[in-house]
């Protein structure tokens, strides 16, 4: 007996003007299942999300649910016809405390509470301004009230995303709780450990179209990336790890020495050095205080206590152009805050060209053009020079980011989450540049919340907990169990179980 | 990867129009400005003569400058609301002191509260973040009421606008407007700036994002005092040669054109949430919204409807504009 | 919490500052007392139902430069209707204009929604267009208005169980600003349509994934808007009783006073207390500074600066408490 699907799309078009953001999308959802909509930037995710949830209205196709065809054209109709979702921006209104925020959605208080203090959020204050809610909090409400109205399927983007190890161990429990119960997950994720954790099965969409949808088992992972790419793609992971293992022993110079540095209320006291010609990466659960380090070196914000010294001499930065004179170069994992959205890619990887005083004259237009053209080409950057910087896909967004410090020939890159929400070529892509910058005697400190990526692109890793840097581990056994438990404070031989990678036995082959 | 979708070959033709005007914004302005300047000849034949083509460039030109101080803040998402006192102030202190000095150093002493005006804007803006609208808002009433003092000091001295300046506001010389001598290199300075200078770079890229311009290493508060200091300054020349077309000073000389300059801006298509724009779209919009005034005039309208048609005028251009660039 | 004190503190100050410049007055002009009051009242009266209208309209994350042209063309409406008609003739005029200023101010929600134009350039429009009305119904100030009507705002309030010298500190003119305001914003306020008004200015995206039907929100926000615009109308017929279409300086005063009364230009936060209080707080200072006999023009020069220090001030303070 065929059990009929609780939700089904079929045929689902979007377009854009001349881009057509989906083609023809479709998916299958079976009461009780959790599953996994996967898929590289620019395939349509986001889109077919919205489209499921009445943030926008398709172009073409039919949604069912429970055999009926449905109309969802607003928010508060897709709410009704039991679709809801959680975005990856937090949905609360920033300027009303918590209960108005329920008033305004018409969420039931009660079971809210329930669901809160469920997904590990002990004493919340309903009368707090959510705007003073942490992030990983808000994120965490936005789910609560989502359960809170019993939907029928949830939509989840990235949930797990911005949250410390064990916020996110309890929503994945809670999402698999919602599957026991008949309710059914749509679950959006790059990371595949969480997939294979949780989902039944997984749609894949490639360019606005779905290319397959396959049942999750073990060594499924191969199958997907092929689907999302399109394409056999090779096994880097060995041959990186080799140029790692090889440029492990960092023989250059100190380039950066961080001494007892303290920032704001997280970074309590760090210290450690980065060295010419080596990838050194950083860990941390989220709020330890990787963001406070890297915004002080970066310039952004002045250290409370502790001193910076780069090649040697003491700096103090009050301005991002203080350390981007000394040569240290910020790139943040969100693009919107690095890239001028509306001005060419050509404008933006330029722009520190045209910070400084004297650099408000006229531009040398053959100069500039050459050096612009060389970054676009050394990162293989996927367009014109001429193009919107906003009609690019993530992946290219990214490294136009990049682009602009390779450009201005910075020696210390600060790569703060690079990789996030990235399609797996790209990243690919740029943990090879970021070993060749190592190899060209730059320096790198690469922050990232995918600990699988430490041992692909990095020579150490830097642990930071509770605002201190808890263990400094050599790549070799910087593997994703040892990293999390470090992460947590735990002394390097401990065999405590921690979060949901310490299920994992061996370590998986994984591109 | 690739990017996304690229738009296949048989697009259907309003879409290529339409991408077509907005990858070449000033066509449709420049259209729009034909159909106006044909809609005025067959209201009333003949009027489109030497003399009325040179008349509406004289008084499109002071519009067209205090549009281009609009056009530079709005890039950086700010407004100049102090423009119409700036102008002001130069006219009315260039014809008092034109009475007691030459015409050099009155045209100096003009420019004098503009740069004071231009310097508190750009402070306030940059330095203390506050809000463009209410900077100049404020900069401006304080302005006013200086004028009004100053005006009750000089009220004995008479006024006498420099001969220089009414042969550059009024005067035409072989049919073109002695004007143009100072707007074309004007204009020509707005446009390279905007194109070719770092400067430039910088007012587009700080109305797009801040603060991806503070990671690059952009000092947000220099290039702001510098913007609107560079604002006032071009208003206060305006003023100059404004009081060289009108000839008679008065304490709210410029203050009409305000809104009207914010409103050529924005029909030559800068975005007021800044990143957008370009001054060549932003003089077309000051040449329309001048034929508009020619045209309601002649069709002889009640005062009352004349202003009903151009704030609906206004709003239907940007309007269709919009539908045309922002295609989504 | 430290919102809240925040607020309360910066309204605090407001009425700290307003007694400040009461007791200069008194100390200037010691006959200065209730009756003057009264007076400040009523002239303060436009101004406060303008602030109104822009504080409404900023709330919801917009701004409104029509709201002096509103009050224009509601005020020679209602005064060329009740020119020469009877009383009871004005009893139907008042709600027409309420009504007519609350359409107004809708359609401005809608050609803002509709033509996606930003609410700037739009209320610019608006305002060239309501000017125009102003001037077609009436080309220059006349028209009329019911003495019922002029003597709601004259005089005080003879509260019964009350002395004379105690009732002569209510002025009438107070009474129907905080009962008109009162009636319409306190219930707003509370309302899920409040509450919807207060989202799309902090957050509209959230807002709408709130399910926050944002566009009919914005419409009528401006739609309040407009109607407080027409409350200031009619207090103009009241007060002069005729009717002028050019636009008094009610626009430049409504955004300062909104901005002096704590209410942040990009919305989302504030209330109607704080920029009610700072248009008193205006008026005052102006007539201290005609007390001092101080040259009127320079009235203009202190009003410029008092907004500029206050604007700068405030934006100091959020600088410092700021995160970089």
């Amino acid at each position: 007996m065929t059990i009929s699907p609780l939700l089904e799309a079929n045929g689902v078009a979007k377009n854009y003007g001349a881009v057509a953001a989906l083609k023809n999308a479709s998916l299958s959802l079976l009461p009780g299942e959790v599953h996994a909509l996967m898929g590289a930037n620019g395939a349509g995710k986001s889109t077919l999300v919205k489209i499921l949830t009445g943030a926008i209205s398709a172009n073409a196709g039919k949604i069912l649910v429970r055999g009926q065809e449905r109309d969802i054209r607003s928010p508060a109709k897709a709410r009704l016809a039991g679709l809801v979702p959680v975005y990856q921006e937090p949905s609360l209104i920033p300027d009303l405390d918590v209960l108005s925020n329920l008033r305004l959605t018409r969420t039931p208080v009660e079971p809210f509470r329930n669901w809160v203090r469920e997904l590990g959020v002990p004493d919340l204050d309903l009368r707090e301004t959510a705007r003073d809610v942490p992030l990983a909090i808000q994120r965490v409400l936005d789910l609560a009230r989502a359960l809170a109205v019993e939907p029928d399927v949830l939509l989840l983007d990235e949930m797990t995303a911005a949250l410390p190890a064990n916020l996110a161990e309890r929503v994945l429990d809670v999402v698999k709780g919602q599957s026991r119960t008949g309710r059914s997950v749509i679950f959006i994720s790059h990371r595949f450990v969480e997939i294979a954790a949780l989902c039944d099965r997984a749609t894949v969409l490639r360019d606005g179209e779905t290319v397959g949808v396959v049942d999750i088992e073990a060594g499924v992972e191969e199958r997907i990336v092929e689907l999302m790419l399109g394409a056999r793609i090779e096994k880097q992971r060995v041959a990186l790890k080799k140029a790692a293992e090889e440029a492990a022993a960092p023989t250059g110079s100190t380039r950066i020495a961080v001494r007892n540095l303290k920032v704001g209320t997280k970074l309590q006291d760090v210290s450690f050095d980065l060295r010419d010609g080596e990838v050194a990466g950083v860990v941390a659960l989220e709020g330890q205080g990787q963001d406070e380090l890297f915004a002080a070196l970066a310039g952004s914000i002045a250290p409370d206590a502790g001193t910076i010294e780069v090649d040697g001499q003491g700096v103090r930065f009050h301005h991002p152009a203080d350390a981007i004179a000394a040569g240290l170069a910020y790139v943040p994992g969100d693009r919107t805050e690095a890239l001028a959205m509306q001005q060419s890619v050509r404008e933006n990887i330029a722009l520190p060209f045209s910070a400084a005083f004297r650099n408000w004259g006229p531009i040398a237009r053959r100069r500039e053009n050459a050096t612009v053209q060389s970054a676009i080409e050394r990162l293989q950057i996927d367009t014109r020079a001429q193009r919107e910087v906003q009609r690019l896909s993530g992946g290219n967004q990214q490294k136009v980011t990049i682009a602009r410090w390779i450009a201005a020939d910075a020696r210390t890159l600060l790569c703060f989450d690079p990789t996030r929400g990235i399609d797996v070529g790209t990243k690919q892509e740029i943990y090879k540049l970021l070993r060749q910058l190592a190899s060209q005697g730059k320096s790198v400190l690469f922050y990232t919340s995918e600990l699988e990526e430490i041992q692909l692109a990095c020579d150490r890793a830097i642990v930071i907990f509770g605002g201190r840097v808890v263990d400094i581990l050599p790549v070799e056994i910087a593997d994703e169990p040892a990293l999390t438990r470090a992460a947590y404070g735990l002394p390097r031989d401990s065999k405590a179980e921690v979060g949901i990678l310490a299920d994992i036995q061996a370590p998986e082959a994984r591109p | 990867m690739t990017t996304s979708t690229i738009a296949s070959q048989q697009a259907p033709l309003g879409r290529r129009v339409k991408r077509f005007m907005s990858d070449y914004p000033l066509v449709p302005l420049l259209a729009l400005l034909i159909v106006l300047v044909v809609a005025l000849n067959i209201i009333q034949p003949g009027i489109l003569n030497q003399r009325w083509v040179a008349n509406t460039v004289k008084f499109a030109i002071p519009l067209a400058l205090l549009a281009g101080c609009q056009t530079m803040t709005m890039l950086t998402g700010g407004i100049d609301l102090s423009v119409g006192t700036a102008a002001t102030m130069a006219a009315f202190i260039v014809a008092t002191q034109g009475a007691i000095h030459d015409p050099a150093t009155a045209m100096a002493l003009a420019l004098v509260p503009a740069l004071f005006i231009g310097f508190a804007n750009g402070i306030g803006v940059g330095v203390f973040r506050v809000h463009p609208l209410i900077m100049t808002l404020g900069t401006s009433l304080i302005g006013i009421g200086c004028l009004q003092v100053y005006q009750r000091t000089v009220i004995a001295s008479g006024a006498k606008v420099p001969d220089f300046l009414i042969w550059l506001g009024t005067g035409v010389t072989g049919g073109f407007p002695n004007a143009l001598l100072l707007f074309v290199p004007v204009a020509a300075l707005l446009i390279f700036i905007q194109r070719r200078t770092g400067f430039g770079r910088l007012l587009y890229a700080i109305g797009d994002n801040e603060r991806a311009t503070r990671l690059s290493g952009v000092k947000y508060w220099q290039v702001i005092l510098a913007l609107y200091m560079f604002s006032s300054l071009l208003a206060g020349v305006m003023g100059l040669l404004y009081i060289g077309l009108i000839k008679a000073p008065s304490l709210s000389l410029a203050e009409p054109l305000v809104l009207t300059s914010v409103a050529a801006a924005v029909i030559g298509g800068t975005s007021i949430f800044g990143g957008r724009g370009s001054y060549t779209g932003t003089i077309v919009g000051a040449l329309i919204l001048q034929v508009m005034i020619t045209l309601l005039t002649v069709l002889q309208m009640p005062e009352g409807a004349r202003r009903i048609l151009f704030g609906a005028i206004i709003l239907t251009v940007t309007a269709a504009y919009l539908r045309i660039i922002e295609d989504r | 919490m430290m919102r809240h004190l925040r607020q309360q503190g910066w309204i605090a100050g407001l009425v700290v500052l307003f007694v400040l410049l009461f007791i200069s007055a008194k100390l200037i002009q010691p006959s200065y007392g209730a009756g003057d009051f009264g007076s400040l009242a009523r002239a303060a009266l436009p101004f406060a139902f303008a602030v109104a209208a822009q504080t409404v309209v900023v709330i919801a994350g917009g701004i409104d430069l029509s709201v002096a042209a509103m009050m224009a063309v509601t005020s020679v409406t209602a005064a060329a209707l009740m020119a020469g008609a009877s009383p009871e003739f004005a009893l139907l005029v008042v709600p027409f204009v309420l009504l007519m200023g609350f359409s107004l101010g809708a359609l401005n929600g809608i050609l803002i929604v509709v033509t996606r134009v930003p609410d700037i350039v739009v209320t610019l429009a608006t305002l060239f267009m309501l000017q125009g009305a102003a001037l077609l119904i009436l080309p220059a100030p006349g028209g009329g208005s019911a003495e019922w009507l002029r003597s709601l705002i004259v005089g005080t309030v003879p509260l019964p169980a009350l002395p004379d010298n105690v009732t002569a500190w209510f002025p009438k003119a107070l009474l129907l600003l905080v009962v008109l305001l009162g009636i319409v914003w306190i219930p707003l306020k509370r309302s899920r349509l409040g509450l919807s008004i207060y989202a799309i200015g902090s957050n509209e995206l959230a807002a709408f994934r709130s399910g926050v039907p944002v566009a009919r929100t914005k419409i009528l926000a401006y739609a309040f808007g407009g109607l407080f615009g027409a409350m200031g109308g009619l207090a103009l017929t009241m007060s002069t009783g005729i009717g002028a279409p050019i636009p008094g300086p009610y626009l430049m005063a409504s955004v300062a006073a909104v901005v002096l009364g704590g209410v942040v230009l990009g919305g989302g936060k504030g209330g109607l207390l704080g920029p009610i209080i700072a248009v008193f707080v205006l008026r005052l200072a102006r007539t201290v500074l005609t007390l001092l006999a101080i040259d009127p023009n320079v009235t203009a020069i202190v009003e410029g600066t008092i907004l500029v220090a206050v604007v700068m001030f405030g934006a100091f303070i959020a600088l410092r408490s700021r995160p970089a």
